[in-house]
C-alpha cells in the first residue's frame, strides 16, 4: 500500500492570491494512497522542506507531490530533501501549479480547479514512481573554445591558468576578433592593440592552449564531460610549423589586388597574407580566389610560384588538404562574437552610393595607426582631410522586426562619443554632429565620457535623425536630418558621415547552435539557462556562453562574461566525474521487434543493436535482433519512446504507463 | 506566357499617348501581345491608404479580376495606375475585412482575394523578356548617351507592396538603360517625390522639388532623364525651370529597337 | 481632445501610433516638410494625445505628396503619411470642406496637365 505525502506550497501571494491552497490541500488529502496533506506559505524554505522531510520520516512515506513552481525551480531542492529523510529522490513528483496554473488564470474557482486536477496527475504518477539510481560518467578534462576573439581569448586563459588544456577555434588566420581591429577603447581611451595583442601572445605562449587558426568545428557529437569535436583545419597553403613569419613571400606576391578583409576593404593586400603586424599565429594563408597559381586549377601548371621561391623556410605547400582533428572535451565555450549588420537594406544614407559614408568599424581602421592611411583620418574618396563629418545613431538598431534588429546594439553611443572626442582632440578644425534619438551611457564613467565630448571637445549632439543623404557632385554629402528640439529640418553639407551600425551574432552561430543542441533567440543570439542567475550558461548542460554571442556587449562586460564563462567550465572540469541522468530509456527485449526506428532518432547515438539468443515455446531457442541503449550516452529526451512502433522502448521516470496515469487523472 | 492583360490608364489614352503606342510597337517587336480588356476604368490616380475608403479602390479591383478572368497577367506602363494597382492588390491579399468589404460590393462570380500577378512593364522587360535579350534586340543604341532614370516615389513605395526593386537602391531602370546601349547616371533625388501631385495645389511646392530633382541628375552630367510617369513627365518639364530633356522610357525603347526615327545622334 | 476623432483616424489609419520611438526620421526625410507647419513627426505624437482637431485646421495636411518616403524609411514601421491621409479625409468628410472646387479647376488647366493630376486632385482633396 502506497502512503503518499502531498505539500501545497502559497510562494507567497504567487500562487496563494489565485488559487485556494487550502482546499487544494483538502481535495488532495482524499486521493487513494495520500497519507497526509499539508499547505506552507514557502516550501522550498528551510521550514517547508523540513515539514517535508519529518512526514517522511513519520509517516514512512512511499512517494511525495509537492504543488508548486516549475520543476525547473525547485524539483532539485525537493529531491534532495527527500534523498536526505531517507526516501530515493525519484519518488518526489512536482505539480507546477504556479507558472502552469496561478500565473496564468485570473478566476480563483477556476484556477483552484486546475490545481487540484495537477495533483491529481502528479499523485497518479507518484504511484508508479520507482526508486531510480543514478550513475557517474568520467569527465574529459579539456576544453573547447569556439571562437578567438578577446572573449575566447580571456576564457582559455582563465581555464589554462586553473590547470586544464584548451583548444582555441578561429575561423579566421588570425585570433583577436573585432578588438584587434579596433583603434582605441572607451572610456579610458587607451589603445586596443596595447591591451589585446599581449593577450593574444600570452594564449600562443600557454603550453596549456593550443589555437586552431583558420579552423571550424565541423562537428559535435555526446554530452556533457563528454563531446567529440571534429575540428577541420582548412587549407592555408602554407605548413604552419614552417612558417617564421618573416614576410617575404607576401612581398614577392605579384598580386596586389586583394581586398584587405582585416581594413574592411579600405585597401588591398596580396593574394598570400598575414592579416597584421601582430597576427598570432603569425603565418601566412594563401586566398585561393586570387592567388594566380591557385585560381588556375592545376597546381602543377608552372605559373607563378612567386612565394614559393621566396620562402626560405620551404613553408608554401600548394598541394596541401584540409585537415580533420578528432578531440574529446569536456566543456565547450561558445564565443562567437559578431558582425555588423549589413547596409543595403538603409541605403537612404547612402553607404552604397558614396564611398565617404562609412560604418563605425571602418571608421577605427580609418583612424588606426596601422589602417590604410597609417593613423592620418582621410576621405577614402580622395584622401583629403574631412572638416565636417557627421556620425548617424541607431542605423539598423531599435527597428521593428521588418526593418531591422528590434534590439540596441548597446555599444554605440559609447564608440560614437569616443570617435567625436579622438577626432576633436586631433583635428580641432573638424566640426562633429552626432544625431541621437537617446544617448545610453550605463556603465562606469560613462555618462561623465559623453558629457566630455560635448562639454570639453565640443561635439554637436543634436536630437533627431538623419532622413537622407545625397552626395553631391562637388565630392560633399548633403545630410538632411530632423533637429527635433528647434522643430527644424537640417541640412548639413558634410564631408564624411559615419553610421553606427547595428551589431548581429555572426553568421556561424545558428549551425553552430544546431550541432550543439543549444537554443537561440529570434535574433540568433545564444539563450542563457536563466537570464539572471545562470548568465553564462546554455540550458544545454556543459556548454558555455562568452562574449557577444549571447547579445551585444562592450569589452570590459566580455570579458567579465569570458572569465565567468571560464570559472563555470572550471567547475565542471574539476571533477572527476558526473552524476549521470537516471531517467534513461530502456528497451524490453521481449517487445523490440529489431526495426532501428529508435536507432534513426536518437540524437546521441546512443542505441546500439545486438543479436540475443532468446528461449523460445517448446524449448527451441533463436536469435533476434533487439535494441540496447548504452546509459551513460542517452540523456532521456524521450525520442526514441516515440518512435518506437511496438512500444517496446520505455524512459526510467517517465514511462509509458506513469505519462497515461496522469492522462487518465486530468481526464477523469 | 507571352499575353498580357494591358491596362494603359486614363493618362495614356489622352495627354500621354507616346508612352502608351512606344509600349505597345515595343511590346509587338519582343514577342509580347497586349491585350486590352473591355471597358476597363480609371484607378482614380492615386491609393487611397485609408482602410474605411471602399468605393474608391473598387475601379482597380475590377480591372485586376478582369485579368484574373482572362487568365493572365496584368501590365501596366504609367507609375500611377501601377502604383494604385499594386497597392490594392496587395491590400486585398493581407488584409481580409478589405477583400470581403470590396467583395460585398462588386458581388462577383467569384470572389477576388488577390490572384492576380501584377508586372509593370519594366518589370516584363526584366522579368519575361530579359535585359540580355533585349540587349540583342537593339539596333540604335545610345552610346555615350548618359541617362539619368527617375523612378519618383511611385514606382518604389510602399516597398513590401510594390516589390519591384530595393526601394532605396534600385537598378532596374538602370540596367534598362544599359541594355538599350546607355550609361546610366545614378544620383541621389531619383527615389526622391517630384511634388507632381500637388501641381495643381501648390505650384511653388511642384516647382522647387522638380528642380531638386533636375538639378540632382544634371549635377551628375546627365544628357537626359526617362521616366514611366506621365504627372512626373509635366512636372520635370513644365515646373522645373530645366532644359535638361525628359522622355518615357518607352520612347527610348522604341527608338533603340528601331521602330522610330532616332534622334539619338 | 476629442476622443472620438482620435479613434476615427486611428482607425481609419490602421497605424499604431504608441509604436513610435520619437527619432524624428520621417521628418528628417520629408520633402515637404518646410511646406508644413505640422511635421510627421508631430501629427503622431498629436494623434496619440487626441489633438486632432489642430492638425485638420492646418494647411500642412494639403502639403503631404504622399511620396511614402516617413513611410519606407520609419525604422518603426509607423506609415506617418498614412496618419497624415486619414486626418485630411477627416477633415474633408465634413461637409461643406472639400478643399478643391470644380468650378475653379478650369483656370488652374494648361495643355499639357496630364488628367492624372486633376483625377489625383479630385481623390485627396475632395468627398
Amino acid at each position: 500500500m502506497q502512503r503518499i505525502g502531498v505539500f501545497v506550497c502559497h510562494c507567497g501571494t504567487n500562487i496563494a492570491a489565485t488559487v485556494d491552497v487550502k482546499a487544494v490541500a483538502e481535495a488532495l488529502s482524499h486521493e487513494p494512497g495520500v497519507v497526509i496533506s499539508q499547505e506552507y506559505q514557502y516550501m522550498c524554505s528551510e521550514a517547508g522542506q523540513n515539514l517535508v522531510k519529518d512526514a517522511i520520516k513519520e509517516y514512512n512515506l512511499t512517494g511525495v507531490v509537492v504543488c508548486s513552481c516549475s520543476p525547473r525551480m525547485h524539483e532539485n531542492t525537493f529531491r534532495k530533501a527527500a534523498a536526505s529523510a531517507g526516501l530515493n529522490p525519484y519518488l518526489v513528483e512536482i505539480a507546477n501549479i504556479r507558472e502552469q496554473c496561478s500565473w496564468i488564470h485570473k478566476d480563483i474557482a477556476t484556477a483552484t480547479e486546475k490545481a487540484v486536477i495537477l495533483g491529481k496527475a502528479a499523485i497518479a504518477k507518484v504511484h508508479l514512481n520507482t526508486p531510480l539510481t543514478a550513475g557517474e560518467s568520467p569527465v574529459a578534462k579539456r576544453a573547447l573554445v569556439i571562437g578567438g576573439g578577446i572573449a575566447g581569448i580571456q576564457t582559455a586563459l582563465d581555464i589554462a591558468e586553473a590547470g586544464f588544456e584548451v583548444d582555441i577555434v578561429e575561423k579566421e588566420a588570425t585570433i583577436g576578433g573585432k578588438m584587434a581591429q579596433i583603434d582605441k577603447t572607451f572610456p579610458t581611451l587607451d589603445c586596443a592593440a596595447c591591451i589585446l595583442t599581449p593577450k593574444m601572445v600570452e594564449a600562443l605562449q600557454n603550453e596549456k592552449i593550443t589555437i586552431h587558426s583558420y579552423s571550424e568545428v565541423s562537428a559535435v557529437k555526446g554530452f556533457v564531460g563528454n563531446f567529440t569535436a571534429t575540428i577541420k583545419k582548412k587549407r592555408r597553403f602554407v605548413d604552419e610549423t614552417k612558417c617564421t613569419g618573416c614576410g617575404l613571400c607576401t612581398e614577392a606576391c605579384p598580386m596586389k589586388k586583394v581586398p584587405n578583409a582585416f581594413n574592411l576593404g579600405l585597401n588591398n593586400r596580396s593574394a598570400i597574407y598575414i592579416p597584421f603586424a601582430q597576427a598570432v599565429p603569425k603565418v601566412a594563408t594563401i586566398d585561393p580566389n586570387y592567388c594566380l597559381k591557385l585560381r588556375k586549377g592545376d597546381v602543377n601548371d608552372k605559373v607563378c610560384g612567386k612565394c614559393a621561391e621566396a620562402c626560405t623556410a620551404g613553408a608554401i605547400n600548394y598541394h596541401q588538404q584540409d585537415e580533420y582533428i578528432e578531440q574529446k572535451y569536456g566543456a565547450i565555450v561558445v564565443a562567437t562574437g559578431f558582425n555588423p549588420i549589413n547596409l543595403d537594406k538603409y541605403d537612404e544614407f547612402a553607404y552604397n552610393q558614396c564611398p565617404d559614408v562609412v560604418t563605425s568599424l571602418e571608421l577605427e581602421r580609418l583612424m588606426n595607426a596601422a589602417g590604410p592611411n597609417g593613423g592620418t583620418l582621410l576621405r577614402p574618396s580622395d584622401k583629403t582631410h574631412p572638416h565636417k563629418i557627421v556620425f548617424v545613431q541607431c542605423v539598423g538598431s531599435r527597428c521593428d522586426d521588418s526593418k531591422g534588429k528590434p534590439y540596441c546594439s548597446k555599444i554605440c553611443c559609447m564608440y560614437t562619443a569616443k570617435h567625436a572626442m579622438l577626432i576633436r582632440e586631433k583635428y580641432p578644425d573638424t566640426e562633429v554632429y552626432v544625431f541621437y534619438i537617446d544617448v545610453r551611457t550605463p556603465g562606469k564613467n560613462f555618462d561623465e565620457f559623453y558629457r566630455r565630448a560635448v562639454e570639453q571637445y565640443n561635439v554637436h549632439y543634436i536630437k533627431g535623425m538623419v532622413g537622407k543623404v545625397t552626395p553631391k557632385a562637388d565630392g560633399t554629402i548633403d545630410v538632411q536630418a530632423s533637429d527635433l528640439l528647434s522643430n527644424e529640418q537640417l541640412h548639413i553639407d558634410a564631408d564624411m558621415v559615419v553610421l553606427a551600425t547595428a551589431i548581429e551574432p555572426d553568421k556561424t552561430a545558428r549551425p553552430l547552435a544546431t550541432m550543439l543542441t543549444t537554443q537561440m533567440d529570434t535574433n540568433d543570439f545564444f539563450t542563457e539557462a536563466h537570464a539572471k542567475l545562470r548568465p553564462v550558461e546554455s540550458a544545454t548542460a556543459g556548454i558555455f556562453l562568452s562574449g557577444a554571442c549571447q547579445g551585444p556587449k562592450d569589452i570590459p562586460e566580455t570579458v567579465a562574461q569570458a572569465s565567468a564563462a571560464a570559472s563555470k567550465a572550471i567547475g565542471l572540469l574539476v571533477k572527476d566525474s558526473i552524476t549521470c541522468n537516471p531517467c534513461v530509456a530502456h528497451s524490453n527485449e521481449l517487445m523490440c521487434n529489431g526495426c532501428s526506428a529508435c536507432e534513426k532518432v536518437c540524437p546521441y547515438g546512443a542505441i546500439t543493436y545486438q543479436d540475443k539468443e532468446f528461449r523460445m515455446p517448446d524449448r527451441t531457442t533463436a536469435i533476434r535482433r533487439v535494441a540496447n541503449v548504452n546509459p551513460a550516452v542517452c540523456q532521456g529526451c524521450g525520442a526514441c519512446t516515440v518512435a518506437c512502433p511496438s512500444g517496446a522502448m520505455d524512459l526510467n521516470g517517465f514511462s509509458n504507463s506513469q505519462i497515461m496515469a496522469e492522462v487518465d487523472a486530468i481526464c477523469k | 506566357m507571352n499575353t498580357f492583360t494591358y491596362y494603359p490608364g486614363c493618362t495614356l489614352r489622352t495627354k500621354a499617348k507616346d508612352l502608351d503606342a512606344y509600349a505597345r510597337a515595343s511590346a509587338e517587336a519582343l514577342g509580347i501581345t497586349l491585350e486590352e480588356p473591355e471597358n476597363w476604368q480609371c484607378c482614380g490616380g492615386a491609393y487611397t491608404t485609408a482602410k474605411d475608403e471602399i468605393a474608391t479602390k473598387l475601379s482597380a479591383v475590377r480591372t485586376l479580376n478582369a485579368a484574373k478572368e482572362a487568365g493572365r497577367p496584368l501590365i501596366t506602363v504609367c507609375s500611377a495606375c501601377h502604383n494604385v494597382i499594386k497597392q490594392t492588390n496587395y491590400d486585398i491579399s493581407n488584409d481580409e475585412e478589405m477583400a470581403a468589404k470590396v467583395n460585398n460590393y462588386l458581388k462577383l462570380d467569384e470572389a477576388y482575394t488577390g490572384e492576380t500577378t501584377v508586372y509593370h512593364y519594366l518589370e516584363m522587360l526584366r522579368d519575361v523578356v530579359g535585359f540580355d535579350n533585349l540587349k540583342k534586340k537593339v539596333v540604335n543604341p545610345f552610346k555615350g548617351k548618359k541617362i539619368a532614370a527617375y523612378y519618383g516615389c511611385l514606382l518604389l513605395r510602399p516597398g513590401k507592396a510594390l516589390a519591384m526593386d530595393d526601394p532605396e537602391n534600385p537598378s532596374i531602370m538602370e540596367d534598362f538603360i544599359k541594355a538599350i546601349g546607355g550609361t546610366p547616371v545614378i544620383y541621389a533625388q531619383r527615389n526622391e517625390c517630384c511634388g507632381g501631385y500637388i501641381t495643381m495645389e501648390d505650384k511653388a511646392q511642384a516647382s522647387k522639388r522638380s528642380a531638386k530633382v533636375m538639378d540632382s541628375a544634371q549635377e551628375q552630367g546627365a544628357d537626359m532623364i526617362i521616366t514611366a510617369c506621365p504627372l512626373c513627365l509635366y512636372n520635370l518639364k513644365k515646373n522645373s525651370g530645366s532644359d535638361l530633356p525628359v522622355y518615357y522610357f518607352t520612347e527610348l525603347l522604341a527608338e533603340a529597337l528601331g521602330l522610330k526615327e532616332a534622334n539619338n545622334e | 481632445m476629442n476622443n472620438n476623432l482620435k479613434e476615427q483616424v486611428l482607425r481609419s489609419s490602421g497605424v499604431n501610433v504608441l509604436k513610435c520611438m520619437r527619432c524624428g526620421k520621417c521628418s528628417g526625410t520629408c520633402p515637404s516638410y518646410d511646406e508644413m507647419e505640422y511635421h510627421p513627426h508631430q501629427f503622431v505624437y498629436m494623434v496619440e494625445k487626441g489633438d486632432i482637431e489642430t492638425l485638420m485646421n492646418s494647411k500642412s495636411i494639403y502639403k503631404c505628396l504622399t511620396c511614402f518616403a516617413c513611410v519606407e524609411r520609419c525604422p518603426r514601421n509607423v506609415e506617418p503619411a498614412k496618419v497624415v491621409e486619414a486626418v485630411r479625409l477627416a477633415a474633408i468628410r465634413k461637409q461643406g470642406n472639400n478643399h478643391l472646387i470644380a468650378d475653379n479647376i478650369p483656370e488652374m488647366l494648361d495643355e499639357d496637365l496630364p488628367q492624372q493630376a486633376i483625377v489625383t486632385a479630385f481623390r485627396k482633396y475632395t468627398k
